[in-house]
This record gives C-alpha cells, structure tokens and sequence, in this order.
C-alpha cells in the first residue's frame, strides 16, 4: 500500500520547490550542454586578459587576412588582428548586452503583464495601448531613434534595446496570464481569501514561467544581434573594440577572401543562443512537475 | 437567526448576445449546521448563485444585486473587496467540482495547504505544518506527513478533492458551499466524500450548502433541498417531503430522471424533454411551461405565485400535485 517506507527516526522535511526544481534540472542533458557552453563562454569573456593569447586591437597588417593556423587559431582580420582574441574579448560586449536587456526586459516586462493580465480594465486598455504604439515601428528603427535621442554610447544601447524588448515580453506574459487566471485553482486559491499580490506570485507566475523563460532566450539572441546593428551603424561599440555583432558585419566586407572572419562571431552567436535555448528548454522542464519522473501516485482507497 | 439570509439575489452577466440572467430573484435562508441542497439541471444557475455568495462574480461582466445578502451577522453586499477576502476561506469557504484543476499543479500540496492556515490563522510556517498534517489525516489521506512535498499529479482525483475539502475546513469556516465536489469522481468514490463531509459536518456542526445536479445525491445528505429552474427556486422543502410530494413539474421531472436511492422498486429513467430557456429573454410565464407534462390553464396566463404546502414546503406551480 505505501509508496515508501516511512523511516521512523527521521523526520520529513518539507523539500522547497526550488530545491526539486534544481534536482531535476541536470537530468536534462541538453540544458546540462548548453549549461557548460555558456559557462565556458562567459568565462573566458571575463578572463579575457589571461585568456585571449594576442591583443585584440593592435595592428599587424604585415599578417592581415592569415587563415586560421597554430599560431592564429581563428585566422587574423584585415588589420591583422587576432580573430580569437577578438572573439573573447567581444564576448564581454556582446554578452553583456545580452545580459542586461535580458534583465531589464524581465525587470521591466514581467511585472507590467502580470499586472495587465491579471487586473485588466484601464490599467490593462493603457498599458496594451502603450505597447501596441510601441510596436507598430521596427524595433531597430526604435532603437536608433532612441540611441539617437539618449546619445551613442554602449549603455543607451543597451536601455534602448531593453526599453524595446520589454514591451514585447510584457506582451508575451500579459497573454498566459489571461489564460492562467481563468484556471480554476487560481478561482480555488481566491475562495479561501488569497490576496492578489498573493495570487498572482506564487500562483500565476510560477505557472507563466515557461513562456518568460522561452522569451527571454529570444531577448537574448535579438539583443546581442541588435547590438551588432547598431554598432555596425555606429552608435555602439566604437571601432577599433571588439564585439561579437560589429566583427560580424565588419566580416561581410571579406566573406569571399577570409570566410573564418565571418564565421567565428556568428558561430559564436549561433552557440549562444543555441545553449540558451536549451537551457531555457531544461529551466522550463524543471520549473513544471509535471514533466519530473516521480513516483507513483497517491490512488483512492489507500490507507 | 439563521446563519445565512438571502432575499432577492439577481445575478446578471453581459455579453455579445446579450444580458444573461443567470440567476432571478432567489430567497432563502440556511440554518446553523443545516445541510442545504441545491438541484437543477446544468444551467440552471447554481454555480452562479454559489459565487454570487462568496462574491466571486468577476464584475463585469457580472453585476450582483440583492436585497440582502446576511451572513454570520454581516451584510455582504456591503463588503468591499478586501473585507470579502478576509471572511473567505475563514467563515465560508468552498470546494468545485474538478478536483483536477483546482490545485495549482506546480505548487507542492504542502505550500497550498499552509498557505490558508498562514493566511487567515496567522500561524508561521511549523505551526502551520503541523496543523495541515492534522487536517490531511482528518481527511483521510495516508502518510500525511510525507505528502506534503507531493505535487497535484501524484494524487488521484478522490484524494485531490480530500486536499480541497482540508483546506476548505482548516479555519473552521461555518458555512461550506461544495459545488458539484464529487460529480467528477466515480460512483465509491462519490460515496466516499460524501460520507467524510457527512461526518465532518456532524462533528464540527458546518453549516453546508450541496450543489448538485444529482438528485440522489443530495437525498443522501440534506435536511432541506432548493430546486432551481432557469436562475430561480421553483420548489423548496424538507428532502423526505420532497420525494414523496414533489410540488413543482420540474421537481417530479427531475425525480423521473434521478436514480432512486432509496432502495424502493426499479425506476424508470426519463430524461426531461426539451431544453431550458434561453436566459437572454424575458421570462414571463413559468419558465418550465414549454417542457412541463403536468401544465393547467392558469400556467398560460400568468406566472405561478408560491404555494405553501407545510411547514418549509412550498413550489411555484399551478398543477395540484400535493393533496
Ligand atoms: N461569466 C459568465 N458570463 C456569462 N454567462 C455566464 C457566466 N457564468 C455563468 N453564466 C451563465 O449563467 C447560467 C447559469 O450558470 P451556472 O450557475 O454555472 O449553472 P449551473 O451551475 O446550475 O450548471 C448559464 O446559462 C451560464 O451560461
Ligand atoms: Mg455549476
């Protein structure tokens, strides 16, 4: 009849959700992968000066366009540069834009639809109406106007393109909150005296996790490519810095002469995203109970 | 005093098609510890009267009137919001009809059971455990203690409605309201919870409001029964009464499409012909004339009074059916 043997001594402690979360979490290869990579990734960024073997901006054009060799791993780019070295220390832009807009928009985005989603009416009507004008303009077109307005440097970048990949987010949230606030716990939770605040953290968040955490790997990959853009305009990282976009367009110049120019910053991208979104797959899986291997459930009749 | 007065509660919903009228002029009182039982067809506005109650109408689109609504010596309809919370899942609470859905799947049973005893009792988190195991074990789930970590899908759908009813009862709440809270299980099972409410409600003298579109299941239960029809009680009395002289067409309707419980002879099952009304129209005559076998003249002339038949009997029906 029991699913397991009670042990007498011990007694049983509660396991918090958090706690189950990160049990399960390593159970998912993929997420485990993308984990390490990412790791690795933001390691090496932040180590840069130990790790990167050259100096990424100085100029050798006595070596420039070298392909990829011992002693240039990644080959060199038309002023010579060590493409690895670059790769790492751009890493420290491009991840850092990455990491931010994510933060902001989650900051930002998340609390402003649960919000919209879960009172409605005229704060809801105001803030879609906001969002709605927001997005009817290309989002780089956005940030450049707002890059333009706030001034070119690496930080407007950032706001600009958080302030732009918030609303989405918002959006995003706002909508599974809708559907989650119809559910009939949440209706449950409300006939025993749940106040709001209550309700919509530990009930509908935990429950909209799974869209947030998809999305946010989304803000990512377009943040970090948003940031290329606008350096590739001019508004961000200034040449002769690395990052990860700026190198990456600057490479199209070369494509047919030194393809590895090109490939190394968008593989680097693709590797990101990549790992993020399976980290977000594995985050997703082991945010839900439902998708845990457990034991075997608690029937009618017993005991 | 009764415990819980309502007089005249109107609950209206607008949509694209229309005000629905979901639930029409509906009275009635319910003593201290009584076992109130409300029956109708799907539609008929029980639900609706359920949450009109613990003011749980979403409005809009709902819109609750009444003449009064006294509960434990409150006005309700006087309450704002936040004093509604306060009084919900403390004096009244109330348990739905799909034990699947009314737990929050990614919180473990634990959290969710806590979270009302911490809510309203104001116990810090080792107090609240040990009383959520107490009242698991009240409701009869084995091992409790261990199953605190447990999430909603490692119970089955009879032990997840135990969980609902533990949570409902934990602050000792004195009206329970369970709206259809064993259609969604099987037939031992349905017995089951009905037994545990049954004696739950004895020992602690709760009162309790039974939704049910099941005849047979309230008969089990309730002192008293309110028939509802199209958003109004067109009969209510004594449930011994009402089997054996059943005052409104609907009632004796109802009964013929009801399994006997009662052990007598066999029973022939006729579902009522017909459909109810649409609720966006005016209702003007009995609501039940187009489907009714037992409709006199007067029916087509004008809409049936109450009748009182005895003490607490009574139904809103031409046709002479109690002698
Ligand atoms: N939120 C709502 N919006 C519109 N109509 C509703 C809403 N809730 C209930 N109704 C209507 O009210 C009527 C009574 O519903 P309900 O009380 O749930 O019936 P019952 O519980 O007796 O099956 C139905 O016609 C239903 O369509
Ligand atoms: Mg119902």
């Amino acid at each position: 009849m029991s699913t397991a043997s009670p042990s007498p001594a011990a007694p049983y402690r509660i396991p918090s959700s958090l706690a189950l979360a990160a049990r399960q979490f390593p159970r998912h290869r993929l997420a485990l992968v993308g984990f390490v990579c990412l790791l690795a990734i933001c390691l090496a960024a932040a180590l840069a000066p130990w790790v990167a073997p050259y100096d990424p901006v100085q100029i050798k054009l006595g070596s420039k366009l070298k392909p990829p060799s011992w002693e240039h791993w990644l080959g060199t780019d038309h002023f010579g540069r060590d493409v690895f070295s670059r790769l790492i220390w751009g890493g420290r832009t491009s991840l850092s834009v990455g990491a931010l807009v994510v933060a902001f928009a989650f900051t930002i985005g998340v609390p402003l639809g649960l919000a919209s989603g879960y009172f409605g009416g005229r704060v809801d009507n105001l803030l879609m109406r906001l969002v709605d004008a927001f997005l009817t303009f290309p989002p780089l077109l956005l940030a450049v106007a707002l890059v333009g307005l706030l001034g070119p440097d690496i930080q407007n970048v950032m706001l600009a393109i958080g302030l732009v990949q918030a609303p989405i987010l918002a959006r995003v949230v706002r909508g599974s909150t809708l559907a989650v606030r119809e559910d009939v716990y949440v209706t449950a939770a409300r006939a025993l005296g749940a106040r709001p605040t209550r309700i919509v953290l530990s009930h509908i968040l935990r429950n909209v996790m799974s869209p947030i955490v998809v999305q946010l790997t989304v803000v990512f990959a377009a943040a970090v490519i948003a940031e290329a853009s606008l350096s590739f305009l001019g508004f961000g990282t200034q040449p002769p810095q690395p990052s990860w976009g700026r190198d990456m367009s600057e490479a199209r110049r070369f494509l047919a002469d030194a393809p590895w120019m090109f490939m190394a910053p968008t593989g680097i991208i693709m590797l990101c995203v990549l790992s993020i979104n399976f980290l977000g797959d594995g985050l997703r899986d082991a945010l839900d109970p439902r998708a845990w291997r457990t034991r075997r459930r608690l029937a009618d009749g017993e005991g | 005093m009764p415990l819980l007065s309502v007089r005249n509660l109107t609950t209206r919903f607008a949509t694209d098609r229309g005000v629905v009228r979901a639930v029409s002029g509906v009275s009635f009182d319910l003593e201290e510890g009584e076992v109130l039982g409300l029956v109708g067809e799907s539609g008929s506005g029980k639900s609706v009267t359920a949450l009109s109650i613990m003011r749980l109408v979403p409005e809009p689109p709902g819109r609750v009137t009444a003449d009064a609504i006294e509960f434990d010596g409150l006005d309700l309809m006087r309450l704002s919001e936040a004093e509604a919370r306060e009084i919900r899942g403390a004096r009244m609470a109330m348990v739905f009809q799909d034990p699947m859905r009314s737990l929050n799947p990614v919180l473990t049973i634990g959290r969710q059971t806590t979270e009302v005893l911490r809510r309203h009792q104001k116990l810090d988190g080792k107090a609240a455990r040990r009383r959520a195991i107490e009242l698991l074990e009240m409701v009869g789930i084995p091992m409790a203690e261990r199953r605190l970590g447990a999430y909603p899908h490692q119970f089955s759908g009879g032990m997840r409605q135990r969980v609902m009813i533990a949570m409902a009862l934990s602050c000792n709440p004195r009206l329970l309201i369970a709206d259809e809270a064993t259609t969604a299980l099987d037939v031992t099972i349905q017995a089951q919870i009905i037994d545990l409410v049954k004696r739950l409600q004895r020992d602690r003298g709760t009162a309790v409001i039974w939704i049910s579109h099941d005849l047979g299941v309230v008969a089990g239960l309730c002192d008293r029964v309110n028939v509802m029809y199209a958003g109004t009680v067109v009969e209510s009395g004594p449930i011994r009464r009402l089997f054996h002289r059943p005052g409104h067409g609907y009632t004796v309707g109802l009964m013929g499409s009801t399994p006997r419980v009662d052990g007598a002879a066999a029973h022939r099952l006729t579902p009522i012909e017909g459909l109810p009304p649409n609720l966006i129209d005016p209702i003007t005559l009995c609501p039940f004339l187009p489907r009714c076998r037992v409709a006199v003249a007067a029916c087509h002339e004008r809409p049936p009074a109450p009748r009182q038949f005895a003490a607490g009997h009574w139904a809103a029906c031409f046709a002479d059916l109690v002698r």
